[in-house]
C-alpha cells in the first residue's frame, strides 16, 4: 500500500489513527450510527459464527474502500453506487466461497446473512461518505476501523448470549456441572433475537457512561 | 402514633440538604411517606388539590388485589392436597399455600425495591410507589414453584428494562409485571408451561394441566365446569384462577373510581366477540368453544381487571381507551385458538397493546383535530 502513498505524511499519523481508533468508540457504526443492526441480531447467538462474520466485514469493508478510492476519479457520479455495489458484491462473493471451502459449518450457520453484507449499510456507508473522496491509504485504514467498530460489538454481543444463553464460550462450556444441578438454566431468551437488541442497548447504554460526549443535549 | 412522629422529626435534618445523610433523603422520605401522609401542599398557581396521592392509589390497587391473592394461596394448598390424594382442610391447605407464596413475594419485593432504591440514589429522585403494586402482581401470575433464582432475575429485568431505562416509573411503555412473566416464559419455558408445573409437589400421576393446557391438546372432556372456573377451583398461576374473586378486586377498583371501567368492559367486549366469531366459523373444536368459557380459563379476567387498565400503559384518550381495550381481548382469543405455541394469549396481547397504546392516541386526537378543523371551515365559509 505504501507505494501508492506520494506525501511525504508517515503511514501512521495521528490523522490516520483516528481513522482506525474513532469507528471503535466516537463513531462506533452499530452503537453511534446505529447501522448494521440487522446481521447484528442475526449472528450473533454463539460466537464463533459472529467471529467469522467479523473477520468477513473488516474483509469486505478494507478492501472495497481501496478499491472505490482507486478508482474515485473514474467514476462516473451518477452510476457511482452501482459501482460500489458492484465492487462490494464481488468481495463478498470472495469471501462467500473462501468460507464454504474453509469453514463450511459456520457457512452454513451464518446463511444469508454473508450474501447481505453487501446490502450492509456500514460498507456502503463507507464507500459513500470516505472512500469517494480519499487517498487508498486513509480509506484502507478507515475500512479496517469500521470493520473492527462492527466486529467488536457483534463479538461483545455474541460472547454475553452464548455464554448466558447456551451456558459456553466458543463452543466450549465454561459454565459449572454443579450449577446445572443446583437448578441453573441457560436462559432461553438470550438465544432469540430480542435479547441481542438489548444487548446492543445496554452497550449504548455503558458506552455513554463512560463517553459523555456522546449524549445529546436537548 | 406521636412518639414515632415525634422521632421523624427528630431524624429529618440529617437527611435534608447539609444533614449527615443528604445522600440518602429519597431513602427516608419514603419510609416518612409510607407511614404518614405528606403534610406537602402546593399553594400558588391553579393546580388541582386531591386527597390521593399515588401511595394511596396504589394502596387501593393493592387492597384490591387481596382477596384473589388470599384465595389462591388457599387454591395452591387445596390443589396440593388433593393431588396427592389427601383433602386439607380449608387452614391447612391456605397455610400450605401461604407458605410457597411468601418466598415468592419476599423476592420480588426485596430485589425489585432494592433495585428502585439504587436507581432512585443515583438519580437523586425520591423512591416512589411503583414498584408497590408490580412486586405484588408478579409473584400472582406466575406458577407456585417457580424457582426463586429465576424470579429475581425476572423482576431485576422488568424493573431495569421494563421501567427504569424509561425514567422510571410513569415514563414505562409496557407493563412491569408483564414484563417480568414474558421474561420467564421466553427464558424459561420449562419452568413456566406444560402440565407439570401449576400443582405444588404433586403426585406424577395426577393430571396437572391447565383449562387452556387441555384446550391446546384437543382434551375438550378434561375441562372443568364453569361453576368450578368461575370459583378458580383449577390449576394455574398463583392468583389468577378465580373470577369471582377478581371482580370482587374490579368492583373496589370501580367503586373507589382508581380503576378504568372502559377498558375492563371493553377487553371483556373484544373477548367476547373474536370466540363469538369463532363460533361462527366452527373450523374445529377449539373454535366451538361456548364463548363464555374463555373468559373463564386463564388469565382473561385478570389480565383485564389488572393489567390492562395500568394507567401508565394504557391508553389516555376516551375513544382509545375502547379501541385498546377491545383489541386485547380480541388478539388474546386469537394467540389461544390459533397459534400452537402459547396456549394463553392475553399476556402477548397486552404487551402489545401497550406498545400501540401511544399511537392510538395520537390518531384519536388527529381525527378529533381534523372533524374540528372541518366543522370551523364550514362555519367560516357558510357566514
Amino acid at each position: 500500500m505504501s507505494a501508492e502513498i506520494k506525501e511525504r505524511e508517515p503511514l501512521f499519523s495521528a490523522k490516520n489513527i483516528k481513522l482506525l481508533k474513532n469507528p471503535l468508540n466516537f463513531e462506533n457504526p452499530i452503537t453511534v450510527q446505529v447501522l448494521g443492526i440487522c446481521s447484528a441480531l442475526a449472528v450473533t447467538a454463539k460466537l464463533e459464527p459472529a467471529v467469522v462474520m467479523s473477520i468477513s466485514v473488516v474483509f469486505v469493508a478494507a478492501i472495497s474502500n481501496v478499491v472505490i478510492s482507486l478508482l474515485r476519479n473514474g467514476i462516473p457520479p451518477r452510476i457511482r453506487i452501482i459501482v460500489q455495489l458492484v465492487v462490494i458484491a464481488s468481495m463478498v462473493i470472495l469471501v462467500d466461497q473462501v468460507l464454504k471451502a474453509f469453514v463450511y459449518d459456520v457457512s452454513k450457520q451464518l446463511s444469508v446473512f454473508v450474501g447481505l453484507i453487501i446490502t450492509n449499510c456500514i460498507i456502503m456507508g463507507r464507500l459513500e461518505a470516505f472512500a469517494m473522496a480519499n487517498k487508498p491509504w486513509p480509506s484502507f485504514l478507515d475500512g479496517i476501523g469500521n470493520g473492527l467498530g462492527y466486529g467488536a460489538i457483534l463479538i461483545i454481543i455474541a460472547f454475553f448470549r452464548e455464554l448466558l444463553g447456551s451456558g459456553t464460550i466458543y463452543g466450549y462450556h465454561v459454565v459449572p456441572e454443579s450449577f446445572f444441578e443446583l437448578g441453573y438454566k441457560n436462559n432461553g431468551l438470550m438465544i432469540l433475537p430480542p435479547m441481542a437488541l438489548i444487548v446492543v442497548g445496554v452497550i449504548i447504554w455503558v458506552q455513554r457512561y463512560y463517553t459523555r460526549e456522546l449524549i445529546e443535549k436537548n | 402514633m406521636k412518639a414515632l412522629r415525634k422521632f421523624l422529626d427528630k431524624q429529618k435534618p440529617h437527611f435534608e440538604k447539609g444533614g449527615k445523610f443528604e445522600k440518602l433523603h429519597s431513602t427516608f422520605d419514603s419510609v416518612e411517606t409510607l407511614l404518614f401522609v405528606p403534610d406537602k401542599v402546593t399553594f400558588a398557581g391553579s393546580h388541582i388539590r386531591d386527597a390521593i396521592d399515588m401511595k394511596r392509589t396504589m394502596i387501593v390497587v393493592f387492597i384490591s388485589l387481596v382477596p384473589a391473592l388470599l384465595f389462591g394461596m388457599w387454591n395452591i394448598g387445596n390443589l396440593h392436597f388433593l393431588s396427592i390424594g389427601h383433602p386439607a382442610d380449608l387452614w391447612t391447605s391456605f397455610f400450605y399455600g401461604f407458605l410457597k407464596m411468601l418466598p415468592l413475594l419476599i423476592v420480588s419485593y426485596a430485589v425489585g425495591l432494592g433495585i428502585e432504591i439504587i436507581f432512585a440514589q443515583i438519580k437523586g429522585h425520591e423512591v416512589n410507589e411503583g414498584f408497590f403494586v408490580s412486586g405484588l402482581l408478579i409473584p400472582m401470575i406466575i406458577p407456585p414453584e417457580t424457582p426463586l433464582w429465576q424470579v429475581a432475575v425476572a423482576v431485576a429485568f422488568a424493573v431495569i428494562f421494563g421501567k427504569e431505562v424509561f425514567g422510571g416509573t410513569g415514563m414505562n411503555i409496557v407493563n412491569p409485571a408483564l414484563t417480568a412473566r414474558a421474561f420467564l416464559f421466553f427464558a424459561y419455558p420449562g419452568d413456566m408451561s406444560g402440565d407439570k408445573v401449576w400443582i405444588a409437589e404433586k403426585l406424577d400421576g395426577y393430571s396437572g394441566a391447565t383449562p387452556l393446557g387441555d384446550a391446546l391438546v384437543g382434551n375438550f372432556d378434561n375441562l372443568p365446569s364453569p361453576y368450578d372456573m368461575f370459583m378458580g377451583f383449577i390449576p394455574g398461576s398463583n392468583g389468577e384462577t378465580s373470577v369471582l374473586m377478581i371482580l370482587i378486586g374490579a368492583v373496589i377498583l370501580l367503586v373507589t373510581g382508581v380503576g378504568n371501567w372502559r377498558i375492563m368492559l371493553s377487553v371483556f367486549a373484544g373477548g367476547i366477540v373474536m370466540a363469538l366469531l369463532f363460533n361462527l366459523w366452527g373450523a374445529n373444536e377449539y373454535m366451538e368453544l361456548p364463548a363464555y368459557y374463555h373468559l373463564l380459563m386463564g388469565g382473561f379476567a385478570f389480565g383485564a381487571v389488572f393489567m390492562a387498565t395500568d394507567p401508565v400503559t394504557a391508553t389516555q384518550t376516551t375513544r382509545g381507551m375502547y379501541i385498546y381495550g377491545f383489541l386485547i381481548g380480541v388478539i388474546a382469543i386469537l394467540i389461544r385458538v390459533f397459534n400452537p405455541a402459547y396456549p394463553e394469549g392475553v399476556m402477548l396481547a397486552i404487551l402489545l397493546m401497550n406498545v400501540f397504546a401511544p399511537l392510538i392516541d395520537h390518531y384519536v386526537i388527529e381525527s378529533n383535530i381534523n372533524k374540528r378543523l372541518k366543522r370551523m371551515k364550514t362555519l367560516v365559509t357558510n357566514s
